[in-house]
């Protein structure tokens, strides 16, 4: 059983505040999931590398060339707090 | 021109005789959406430009510039494509108001192809679902029984499609997310192999499995539909170089020397009647069309299920990491910002733009890649999923595609599921695997349910093999049972 505390510390690892009741309901349902995902363990796998996409493809790389698609006033609308040409946050330091 | 049972290819032609304008089709699925998408909730936001961009189309035709393949054609997108100055939500409340300043690659493609964006379609949030449930704005309902879901989590582009509020739709696929809705709302949807299609600028659920494709209402625009968004994209490094086969040209329904494989583990003893049913039909009428059937196995695809949820929600909470409420998007209420810490400024951030079922696979997908679970959960799938793939590999030495329910029954009712995470997540044993391993897969209207719901049928094909998939479902789509007593196309009581 994945207990509330647990709960709370796989949230502050996913930055994501989440309440007592949810704590509750996710402990029990991450759990019961968990159980059942369980079954592959039973497979042996003993030297297998991890397959992490499922395609043979020749990985391409672009030339390294900068392109300027959007001006900073495009890309600055969709901030929720802006401060000139720069994005709001708490204090970092 | 009955505009709703036109052909791409034949709305096209027309448009490029000015037999019809590009105007007055938009017109015809601009009033059908704004008359019948009430019922349905398929639309998250409708494009005011469309008309704009229609007349464009118009003016170009009439200077007797060349104009593409789709001139004209009106497109439904998934509302997880990035859509340049046309909000683009995910279904969710963290990007209620995002506007890109870009357009994905495959949105791109299909405006300079002349197609025609109406609208962005809804979905479950971040395409974290299996019946569109999940959308911050809204459920959407299934055309054909507006109590039922449409599926997901491309639920709006099926149900819009099989409504006819639009020409063709695009749908993104993950776990199921095109074949699933597209088999409970009686249209074709395709899943391309991983890597035909570029993901620039397609919000990200699971990287590694996540691929976009046609939802429309035949094989044919499916075909066209494809040849016009495939291909390489720089921006896309995991794109494939490979040349783009002219996929509608080369159709056929000629089914003589073609092997069809049956999953022997795909016998499961939980298939709804109907569907039971429709598939067995599906397996006489390709033997009568000179197929040939044989069982075939892939062992591992028992375990596709759990392999899918902990590779692709370990995907999700590294994804969705960026939602961070500095850049763009939802950022919760803070009076004062100098005296808050930047972790409780994520955390309330994310806690409260984030729904349910997205929080749950953040924290599944953290849980599985924190210290001490790595190996035995996210490795331990990838492992798993190496050999999957391999036991797919051998499979396709001895046939050409696989054929098989795209689910065990037709759609549920709506709320029937979604209190139960597990439950929910067990709808997509027969859709999963697919995207596991790479591999291109659709779904073709079959018949219906004796409850009168559309039944599908999957075919998935090996690696970059659309074609041979296309073609057998192309064969299946004409003795398909889509008629009324009377001979007519059975359609929606909304159509």
């Amino acid at each position: 059983m994945i207990d509330p505390e647990a709960i709370q510390n796989i949230a502050k690892l996913a930055r994501l505040k989440v309440t007592a009741e949810e704590a509750a309901e996710l402990g029990e349902q991450l759990t019961k999931v968990l159980a059942h995902f369980q079954q592959i363990s039973q497979i042996d796998t003993a030297g297998v590398e991890p397959l992490v996409t499922p395609s043979d493809i020749d990985f391409y790389t672009r030339p390294d060339v900068a392109h300027n698609p959007n001006t900073t006033e495009e890309i600055l609308q969709n901030a929720p707090e802006k401060g000139g040409n720069l994005f709001k946050v708490p204090p970092v330091v | 021109m009955q505009l709703t049972e036109a052909s791409f290819k034949e709305v096209r032609d027309a448009v490029l005789k000015k037999e019809i304008s590009a105007v007055e089709i938009t017109k015809h699925f601009l009033t059908r959406s704004e008359k019948l998408n009430p019922q349905l909730n398929a639309y998250i936001t409708m494009n005011t430009e469309a008309l704009a961009e229609a007349q464009k189309i118009d003016q170009r035709i009439a200077q007797g510039e060349a104009v593409g393949p789709l001139a004209g054609i009106s497109f439904g997108i998934k509302d997880l494509l990035c859509t340049r100055g046309l909000k683009t939500t995910a279904g969710s409340k963290i990007l209620g108001n995002f506007i890109p300043p870009y357009d994905s690659t495959v949105v791109r493609r299909l405006k300079n192809a002349g197609a025609i964006v109406l609208g962005k379609m809804n979905l479950d949030e971040f395409a974290m679902g299996s019946s569109n449930e999940t959308s911050f704005f809204g459920k959407c309902h299934n055309p054909w029984n507006t109590n039922h879901v449409p599926g997901g989590s491309s639920g709006g582009s099926a149900a819009a499609q099989a409504s006819r509020l639009v020409m063709g739709t695009i749908g993104t696929d993950t776990g199921g997310s095109i074949r699933q809705p597209a088999s409970f709302c009686g249209v074709v949807g395709v899943k391309p192999t991983y890597g035909r299609i570029s993901r620039y600028g397609i919000v990200a659920y699971a990287s590694s499995l996540d691929q976009a494709g046609p939802i429309v209402s035949s094989i044919e625009d499916a075909a066209l539909t494809l040849e016009v968004i495939s291909g390489h994209d720089e921006n896309d490094s995991t794109t494939s170089q490979k040349t783009v086969p002219a996929f509608s040209k080369n159709l056929s329904r000629n089914m003589k020397g073609m092997k069809i494989g049956l999953l022997k583990e795909y016998k499961t003893g939980e298939l709804h009647f109907d569907i039971t049913k429709t598939f067995e039909r599906a397996i006489e009428e390709l033997k009568k069309a000179g197929a040939e059937i044989v069982e075939v196995s892939v062992p591992l695809t028992e375990f596709a299920v759990p392999m899918y949820y902990l590779i692709a929600a370990s995907e999700a909470s590294s994804n969705l990491a960026r939602y961070d409420g500095v850049k763009f998007g939802y950022r919760a209420d803070f009076k004062d910002l100098s005296s808050l810490s930047l972790d409780d400024f994520y955390s309330q951030t994310r806690g409260e733009g984030f729904g349910k079922e997205v929080k749950r696979r953040i924290m599944l997908g953290t849980y599985c890649l924190s210290s001490g679970y790595y190996d035995a959960y996210y490795n331990k799938a990838c492992q798993v999923r190496r050999l999957l793939r391999e036991q797919y590999l051998e499979v396709f030495k001895t046939c050409d595609a696989i054929l098989s329910p795209v689910t065990t029954s037709p759609a549920f009712k709506i709320g029937e599921r979604s209190s139960d995470a597990l439950k929910m997540y067990l709808n997509d044993i027969f859709t999963t695997a697919t995207n596991l391993a790479g591999l291109p897969g659709l779904s073709v209207p079959f018949g219906f349910s004796e409850q009168g719901l559309p039944i599908g049928i999957q075919l998935t094909g090996a690696h970059f093999e659309e074609q041979k998939i296309l073609n057998v479902a192309y064969a299946l789509e004409e003795c398909a049972q889509l008629t009324n007593a009377n001979g007519q196309k059975r359609i929606p009581d909304v159509y």
